[in-house]
């Protein structure tokens, strides 16, 4: 199936300004490739400072990549800002972490749900006040909801009018930035489960971005772990986490706290979150890597297939790391 | 012959501004218990431990008993809990770069209580920090005592403040949301030191959370709780296998797991009741599955269902 | 932290360009100075005379150009009414009111930030209520009110303190009073403010989690935070200790620069209103420099960078 969206090689630099001495040069996305297909969920995971929130900003044209290419629906990315980009938001949309945030103190949920039908002149005055009463009834929300503003909601009423919102065009794709984060757990398996319905029952594909890799492993249909700004391991998520080959992947799904005893021993990382101005030579994880070698140090990896279709960028990846694993 | 509970909370009762976040808790500790508190977001977790310590404003209206040791801290005088609070029990909390102070350097930082608790003079309490820097495993101690926070990351943040509470040598250390601010695998990092220092010192711990996970990997004891009040208590082992409450069934089953077929979350209906809207009898009756009218009669006594399991229904 | 300080130095002469610029095309809109000077009447070689004289029918970019190269050599030029080098005028007078505002600027502080510190540690008790309503009335009364309700109440009525001139000290407290009235109220809302920001922050929980006795934590965790604000505003008030009294030494007749630039003002005395004015401008720059230099040292997450560990 042709993907709706795809990145090709995409890379982002953020170049500071100094006005005396050395410019600091941020590489927050490096070389990262991934296509989401109409009606699938992409997830991202990764910790503060890998640039999963920067290729979201990439995917949506927010920001021109550096290096590479975004494709949206086989034509490329207009530059954002010119009125081809602006009419791209109709069938695309975003969806942040922090509801309060998104949504305007002063104006009415209802207002606030209608206003991308204004903007983009989409039907009829009276035709906008069903479609804005049947989208909060499609996330869950009463009709006496919409005529409350934002600070008299709780947070997961918030979201979900957020979310009423990103969906008021009709989108085919939703980018969403850790959009459960701030949630508590009950509330955000209401999102969860209404974010997969939603996606069932219109076919939206989505851009799912998260550090928290138990929603992402719930909701997506494939998944992109990424450090430093490339993606080291991507492919079906219940293999990944199952039994993850990158290093780094291995940490990640380690560190995770799980009630009840543990399947495997845990794997704790040494060192510090990189520092993305900062990046090191060779492989970006190998000054934390348990299995580094002095070629990691050198060789920047390819993100290569494994025979169970996943792709993993490792130099020690075809190596068996059973045994290392263990010893870690 | 039992052991005397470290420390003993009885009907503790807190309100701000007329409206009640705490209902009444009890609650336990022994020596050497690694205890872990468990809620969302506005259960009074935190304030529970707050309002022990003498933490909360001056206008939160507090009622109940906190025992340390068999010592009564509600009320006490200031001077007293001064000297309780770092030297006998320590608190670290959730954010750790704006937990510190970015106009001192963190060894000053840590240093201050050496010589409040501990009496030391400054060379004697640099050395000390130095050492506990590198107990708690921050690399380069000499150097980073004189750094700021500013200048480390959240991680060695945490880990500075873990120093300062252990500087005192507690017989208990608070923490409040340790991991909440940090990277999934810095997370794992400190979770860790936190377990081996707990068996290291025998110093008993309680952890405030709302993340499931974290409270199983680190403590042996757990206590639920839903709009201001314990709502299920038990050994942890025993709470993941068994739950009785149907709050903490239904935390557990809106959680996303890892293994295992997926299947959609169940999700706990409706949110938390605000404080000013508590409905009457069970805070919880309007959200719960195994309802029955008796539940909106009165609030559910908290009843032993077990040895050491105790949860607050009528239906477990 | 070297970087730093050259940086804002550069910037510091940028704004004193700005402003010296900026007053050289006011003042030249303003009106003509040769028709001010003298009457409307004079014959017009008179005028073109004068003109002349004063370099007033150069083009003006010319006038600009020979303005700056004066400066860069000392020579502010001469006083149209005077005669006399304006520099030199001006200098004369600035003893006098310094011998205000610097007075006027202790009491400022010595009175409005502890009044803060006081409001916000009693935040809402009738003293703060008290105190914030005494520092509004300070400022918010215009000086020349106050200063001639003062003189009203202490010259005339009680005859206790002379309502004007220079003789002595005694007939200096009135006018520093009334600078430093207005003064206080601002730096005493502005700490209260920056008190009860950082009271609230979590660092101070923290201090009050490890033990610190609250007096303690307030001298030595929130006060050092709370300084920087603090310095900022103080060095706004830096800026005005030269013309800062303008109003009130018009009102207690006080010999000072700020009689001097209403007089050049109305008398279209370029050379001596355009001093002022860079006088001004420096010391306003040169106290936002230091303040800058300050805040180095207070706040260290402003040196260096912040690299991570």
């Amino acid at each position: 199936m042709k993907p709706l969206l795809r990145l090709d090689h995409v890379a982002r630099v953020y170049r500071g300004h100094r006005f005396l001495g050395q410019a600091p040069v941020v590489r927050a996305v490096d070389d990262v490739s991934l296509s989401v297909a109409p009606g699938m969920t992409l997830g991202i995971v990764g910790e503060s400072g890998c640039g999963k929130s920067t290729t979201g900003r990439l995917a949506l044209g927010l920001e021109r990549p550096d290096a590479g290419s975004v494709t949206f629906d086989g034509a490329p990315m207009p530059a954002a800002g010119t009125s081809a980009w602006r009419t791209l938001r109709i069938r695309m949309q975003l969806v942040f972490q922090d509801p309060l945030g998104a949504l305007d103190r002063r104006l009415t949920i209802a207002n606030q749900i209608g206003e991308p039908l204004r903007i983009h002149g989409i039907g009829a005055d009276s035709e906008r006040r069903d479609r804005v009463e049947r989208l909060l009834a499609d996330v869950g929300l009463r009709g006496d909801h919409g005529d409350r503003y934002p600070h008299e909601l709780s947070g997961g009423q918030r979201q979900r009018a957020v979310l009423a919102r990103a969906l008021a065009t009709d989108p085919v794709l939703l980018v969403c930035d850790e959009p459960v984060s701030a949630l508590d757990v009950s509330i955000q398996a209401q999102v969860i489960n209404m974010l997969a319905e939603l996606q069932a029952r219109r076919g939206i594909a989505m851009l799912f971005i998260s550090h928290d890799l138990k929603v992402v492993r719930q909701i997506g249909h494939e998944v992109a772990v990424m450090y430093l700004g490339r993606i080291v391991e991507q492919g079906d998520p219940d293999t990944i986490f199952a039994d993850p080959v990158h290093p780094y992947t291995q940490a990640l799904v380690s560190a995770i706290p799980v009630p009840g005893p543990r399947g495997r021993p845990r794997i704790v990382l040494r060192g510090e979150p990189p520092n993305p101005a900062d990046r090191p030579a060779g492989c970006p994880f190998h000054p934390r890597c348990p299995v580094a070698t002095a070629d990691c140090a050198q060789t920047v990896p390819d993100l290569k297939p494994l025979p169970d279709g996943r792709l993993v960028a490792c130099l020690r990846a075809d190596v068996d790391l059973s045994s290392a694993r263990i010893a870690a | 012959m039992t052991e005397q509970p470290l420390l003993s909370i009885r009907g503790l009762i807190v309100a701000f501004d007329g409206l009640l976040a705490l209902r009444g808790v009890d609650l336990d500790v022994m020596p050497n218990q690694a205890f872990g508190l468990v809620g969302e977001s506005g259960c009074g977790k935190s304030v529970t431990l707050l309002a022990a310590l003498g933490l909360l404003p001056a206008s939160a209206s507090i009622q109940g008993s906190v025992r340390l040791a068999g010592q009564e801290l509600i009320g006490a005088p200031q001077t007293e809990l001064d000297r309780i609070r770092g030297g006998r029990v320590a608190m670290i909390f959730q954010d750790p770069s704006s937990a510190l102070n970015p106009v001192h350097r963190v060894g000053t930082q840590v240093m201050e209580v050496l010589c409040l608790h501990r009496g030391m003079d400054k060379t004697t309490a640099r050395a000390e920090a130095r050492r506990l820097f590198d107990w708690v495993g921050i690399p380069d101690a000499a150097r980073r005592l004189d750094a700021y926070p500013h200048e480390m990351s959240g991680g060695q943040n945490q880990r500075v403040m873990i120093a300062m509470a252990l500087a005192g040598q507690p017989d208990l250390l608070i923490a409040d949301e340790p991991t909440t601010a940090l990277d999934a695998t810095i997370q794992a990092q400190i979770l860790d030191l936190l377990r081996r220092l707990q068996q290291e010192t025998g110093m008993a711990m309680i952890v405030i959370s709302h993340d499931l996970g974290v409270i199983a990997d680190i403590c042996a004891h757990v206590a639920v709780m839903y709009a201001g009040r314990i709502v299920e208590q038990t050994e942890a082992r025993q709470l993941f296998a068994n739950p009785s409450h149907p709050y903490t069934r239904g935390l557990l089953a809106a959680l996303p797991e890892m293994t295992g077929p997926r299947r959609p979350l169940v999700a706990i209906g409706g949110s938390v009741p605000e404080p000013w809207a508590m409905p009457p009898g069970c805070a919880f009756a309007p959200r719960c599955v195994s309802v029955s009218p008796a539940c909106q009669s009165a609030v559910p006594a908290f009843r032993a269902i077990a040895a050491s399991h105790h949860v607050a229904c009528i239906e477990a | 932290m070297a970087r730093y300080i050259l940086l804002r130095i550069l910037r510091a002469m940028l704004s004193v360009v700005l402003v010296v610029t900026f007053a050289f095309v006011v003042l030249r809109l303003s009106g003509d100075p040769a028709l001010t000077l003298m009457s409307p009447e004079a014959p017009a070689e008179v005028i073109a005379a004068f003109r002349k004289s004063w370099g007033l029918d150069q083009p003006i970019w010319r006038q600009y150009l020979d303005y700056f190269g004066a400066i860069a050599r000392g020579d502010l030029g001469i006083s149209m009414r005077d005669g006399r080098p304006a520099l030199r005028m001006v200098l004369e007078r600035v003893p006098a009111t310094l011998a205000l505002t610097i007075p006027a600027f202790l009491l400022k502080i010595s009175v409005g930030v502890p009044a803060g510190i006081l409001a916000a540690l009693h935040r809402n008790s009738r003293l703060d209520r008290l105190l914030m309503a005494g520092a509004v009335a300070g400022f918010t009364v215009p000086s020349f009110v106050l200063g001639l309700v003062l003189v009203l109440v202490f010259a005339v009525q009680l005859g206790w303190l002379p309502s004007g001139g220079q003789e002595g000290l005694r007939s200096a407290i009135l006018p520093i009073l009334t600078i430093a009235l207005g003064g206080a109220g601002v730096l005493a809302r502005f700490t209260r403010s920056a008190m009860l920001e950082v009271l609230g922050q979590p660092y101070m929980r923290t201090a009050a989690a490890k033990g610190v006795p609250w007096r303690v934590a307030v001298w030595r965790h929130a006060l050092p935070n709370a300084a920087i604000p603090i310095v900022t505003v103080i060095g706004f008030m830096v800026g005005t200790l030269i013309a800062g009294a303008v109003v009130v030494e018009s009102v207690f007749s006080w010999p000072g620069v700020g009689r001097l630039l209403v007089v050049a003002v109305s008398s279209r005395d370029l050379a001596v209103v355009q001093c002022i004015l860079l006088m001004v401008s420096l010391t306003m720059v040169a106290s936002n420099l230091i303040v800058d230099m300050i805040y180095g040292v207070l706040d260290p997450r402003l040196r260096g960078g912040g690299g991570r560990g």
